[in-house]
């Protein structure tokens, strides 16, 4: 499956759910803010969202900025 | 006589502020430079931008949020860089997401990248859509007090006019607009942008605005730490000289000292 990540096309084994997919990028527990297809999906709802072909995932953080 | 002034704390959608210095987090050498600054200008609220994350690099490496605590600041996340409503308020809801529903935000709407200055059609735009989603947003504008204006009927909770272009360090360039703005505003007035060092501090809360955001004065001094501290002083003594209500302007001298009892006399 195909989905775009923060941009760029990546290739995932089989379904995902969005947990998984931050658990595989080493992000669990660590303080981002998710985006599928612009739409929030909230902390609470990582582990039941089923990732789609094509979805488009933006994962953010904190940085410093004025 | 009209009353004597008072001192209140800044206050900005309900929440009370001690310090009105607010400060940003960028263009430091590091996280530790970062905390030392911020630590030493005394700021309560302190602002930061949301990027992608760096996927596949350095999982571990420290967060700015593990630097700058969200226990021991109000944190402001801004949306710099956004250059349409749009992008801006998506930018807010992923904050709001990251900060676990904390809804007060900096919006700034870009016009492009030579000036940085606001795109005010864009900014509208976003305040409004903004605040009906249930944001405090406290907005970064242009030095137009009709504008400034248009913003605060929108319902934004603070509104920070540009005192010259962002990073530029050119201090208060047009302080005649700024006080047409003062001068009809109802929410808490701030300079956003442009300070340079401590006198255009000073002479914006001398002024009476109601506190002052910056970055690059602080981060980009040759120590920023020092000019942190200076910073704080300078917007404490500008504070205190606006309540204090300066002394008219004279053309001629007035001696200090009595003119009686001289020994030439």
């Amino acid at each position: 499956m195909q989905i775009q990540l923060n941009g760029e096309s990546r290739r995932l084994d089989g379904d995902s759910t969005l947990a998984q997919l931050i658990e595989t990028l080493g992000l669990a527990g660590r303080r981002v803010a998710i985006e599928v297809n612009e739409e929030i999906v909230p902390r609470s709802q990582h582990a039941q969202t089923q990732l789609a072909e094509g979805d488009r995932v933006e994962i953010v953080h904190a940085i410093g900025g004025g | 006589m009209t009353q004597l002034k008072q001192d209140t704390p800044l206050t900005v959608a309900g929440r009370r502020f001690a310090s009105r210095l607010l400060v940003g987090t960028g263009k430091y050498r590091d996280f530790d430079e970062t905390a030392a600054a911020i630590e030493a200008s005394g700021a309560d609220v302190v602002t930061f931008a949301v990027r992608r994350s760096n996927l596949g690099q350095n999982p571990d490496e420290p967060n700015l949020l593990d630097v700058i605590s969200p226990e021991r600041y109000t944190l402001l996340p801004n949306t710099a860089g956004c250059y349409t409503a749009k992008d801006a308020v998506r930018t807010c809801r992923l904050a709001r997401e990251l900060l676990d529903g904390h809804n007060l935000v900096k919006l700034e709407v870009l016009g492009d990248e030579k000036t940085l200055y606001p795109n005010v059609t864009e900014t509208l735009a976003a305040a409004e859509t903004l605040v009906a989603d249930g944001f405090d947003v406290m907005v970064y504008t242009s030095d137009d007090p009709i504008v400034a204006k248009e913003l605060e009927r929108r319902g934004c909770c603070a509104v920070m006019p540009l005192g010259s272009l962002i990073g530029s360090g050119n201090g208060l360039l047009n302080p005649a607009t700024l006080a047409l703005i003062l001068e009809h505003a109802e929410v808490p007035v701030l300079v956003d942008a442009g300070i340079g060092t401590a006198s255009d501090a000073a002479l914006a809360m001398e002024m009476g605005c109601d506190g002052v955001l910056m970055n690059s004065a602080i981060a980009h001094a040759r120590q920023p730490v020092l000019m942190a501290g200076a910073m704080r002083k300078a917007v404490e003594a500008g504070r205190e000289a606006f309540l204090a209500e300066r002394m008219p302007r004279r053309a001629d001298a007035s001696p200090s000292s009595p003119f009686a009892g001289r020994i030439n006399g």
